[in-house]
């Protein structure tokens, strides 16, 4: 195993819940390796499937011919979790706000809001075809140098 | 990894006892077909019991207010009971915690339906 301060891996996976399912669990291990505490890693899990949710069914919309990536990366100062689809691209600016009264009742539209809610960075990246969604927490200075 | 229900009657009232998680996939379309079984069958005063939920996505969330609306909608009611901390707190930050009638007893909760 790697050292918890400078590992980073990468996996390529099918267009399915299971992958959903995987890429969750490789957050939580990143983020108990990165020293979060037991309050936080279930939040930046959360937030880590929330973005493996969208790649998969509203980036590739679960076509099994395309795939997402999802690369992990413990710095000395953040966890980084980095998530792909070839999908047709998503415009972060043209998500409705899901705090807006009009939007409360609506039955989706939360993902990327828990998302921003639960990390400290979010960024979005278009690709040739697809999107690439950044997350960062920060690891707390006490922690940073285990 | 799934979620469990099971369903009893207390003096005319739909109680779901829910358990493991309401995530895209797994509890949400469970969610969704039983409510809808209970108004099927003229089921609409539904309470559910939340307190062994341990997790729930942005899908169980939505499908939460899907079931609210749909059961508004059919002139009945549905109530939370028993939230978890982590359920509360995504309810708070989602400004969903004062659309829901979330209750803390059950036998409150019970008499509390329009009768």
């Amino acid at each position: 195993m790697a050292d918890s301060t400078t590992s980073r891996v990468s996996y390529t996976l099918d267009s399915t819940l299971d992958s959903v399912n995987k890429i969750e669990q490789t957050a939580e291990q990143y983020a108990q390796r990165a020293g979060f505490d037991e309050e936080a890693i279930p939040y930046i899990a959360m937030a880590v499937r929330e973005a493996a949710v969208n790649a998969v069914l509203h980036g590739n919309a679960y076509d099994m011919g395309k795939h997402i990536t999802a690369s992990f990366e413990t710095t000395s100062n953040d966890l980084v979790i980095r998530i792909t689809d070839q999908g047709p691209g998503l415009d972060p600016s043209t998500l409705p706000d899901p705090l807006a009264p009009e939007n409360i009742l609506r039955g989706s539209g939360r993902g990327i809001f828990l998302i921003r809610s639960f990390m400290d960075e979010v960024n979005f990246r278009k690709l040739h075809p697809g999107t690439e969604l950044t997350l960062i927490k920060h690891r707390t200075p006490a922690k940073s140098g285990t | 990894m799934s979620m469990k229900v099971s369903t009893r009657q207390v003096d005319g009232v739909t109680i779901l006892d829910l358990s493991g998680r309401i995530t895209l996939g797994e509890g949400s379309v469970t969610v969704r077909d039983t409510v809808r079984d209970l108004l099927a069958k003229g089921q609409k005063q539904i309470l559910l019991n939340l307190a062994d939920i341990n997790y729930i996505d942005s899908s169980g969330i939505g499908e939460l207010v899907s079931a609210f609306t749909t059961v508004k909608n059919a002139g009945g009611e549905l109530k939370l009971l028993n939230l978890t901390k982590k359920v509360q707190d995504l309810l708070q930050i989602t400004k969903l915690y004062t659309v829901f009638d979330v209750r803390d007893d059950e036998a409150t909760a019970v008499s509390s339906f329009t009768k």
